[in-house]
């Protein structure tokens, strides 16, 4: 699926990210990092589980509400390939919690903290995914 | 009431996931595909992200507690380790291969795709899988994980 360059709603939605994400730190003193939230929700101290579910079903609700009000104005592709789609699940879980952190809590907090771990955590995820997506279209032509 | 905020707080950053384009992966990969028809979009949501966030912190630096109360759980390490560098490069390949990260994954389980769903078992085995090989609670936030 090719996708259009939409730069005024990236600012939006990144505003409302970024608002959401500063809310949850002036309010409760806690960082929107998604992984983090995860990871926690399931293996961290039980007291403290209730504002992280809230939070990650607040995702879907948002998401959800969205795309009511646009029509899916941005649209949805995704692989049908189960292989990919359980070996970057995998990656993807193993690697942010061995990490410490995803897109949003080293790339959108961390960076805005400026805080070094996370631009060097940023930078590395981004360059390998770069280089994922290379080898995936362009050395071994997949769509 | 922090769950409320919380939960409040998860909804507009859903909303701004789904009005960015973050949630679909054929624009998240289009944008790391700086060699194919290059879409840049990412680069500007971010860019809003990081702005507003930064405003944030400077706030939350002149003040001792959250509004709700508690002290702010802002990471505190500054070291950089292999872990960081290696947990960050396994994800990006993850990232890649599939256009999905942790939170536009989970903000697309409401759509009722397949896809979506194993990735995000798939996601949670591997957070698991890392839990067990490494038999460590999930860091503290002031421990460097976010």
């Amino acid at each position: 699926m090719e996708t259009n360059f939409s730069p005024l709603a990236g600012l939006v939605g990144g505003a409302l990210i970024g608002l959401a994400s500063t809310v949850l730190l002036l309010g409760n003193g806690r960082i929107a990092g998604v992984s983090g939230i995860l990871g926690g929700s399931l293996f961290g101290p039980v007291a403290d589980r209730g504002w992280r579910l809230a939070f990650l079903v607040g995702l879907p609700l948002g998401a959800w509400l969205a795309r009511s009000a646009t029509s899916d104005a941005m649209g949805f592709a995704i692989t049908g390939h189960p292989a990919l789609l359980v070996v970057g699940g995998l990656l993807v879980g193993f690697g942010t919690q061995l990490g410490g952190g995803c897109t949003s809590g080293h790339g959108v907090c961390g960076v805005a903290r400026g805080s070094p771990r996370s631009i060097l955590a940023t930078l590395t995820f981004m360059a390998t995914a770069g280089i994922t997506v290379f080898v995936m279209r362009h050395l071994l032509g997949a769509a | 009431m922090q769950t409320l905020l919380s939960g409040l707080c998860g909804i507009v950053f859903g909303v701004g996931l789904a009005v960015s384009g973050m949630t679909n992966p054929a624009k998240v990969l289009a944008f790391l595909d700086v060699f194919g028809r290059w879409d840049p979009t990412l680069a500007f949501v971010m860019a809003g992200a990081v702005t507003v966030s930064a405003a944030g912190y400077a706030v939350a630096r002149r003040r001792d507690r959250a509004w709700l109360g508690g002290a702010f759980g802002i990471p505190t390490r500054r070291d950089l380790d292999a872990r960081l560098v290696g947990g960050a490069a396994l994800f990006g390949v993850g990232w890649g291969l599939v256009g999905l990260c942790p939170g536009p994954a989970l903000a697309s389980l409401g759509r009722g795709s397949g896809e979506v769903t194993l990735f995000v078992g798939a996601m949670l085995a591997g957070i698991a899988l890392h839990r067990f090989a490494t038999r460590e609670p999930a860091a503290a936030p002031s421990e460097g994980s976010v």
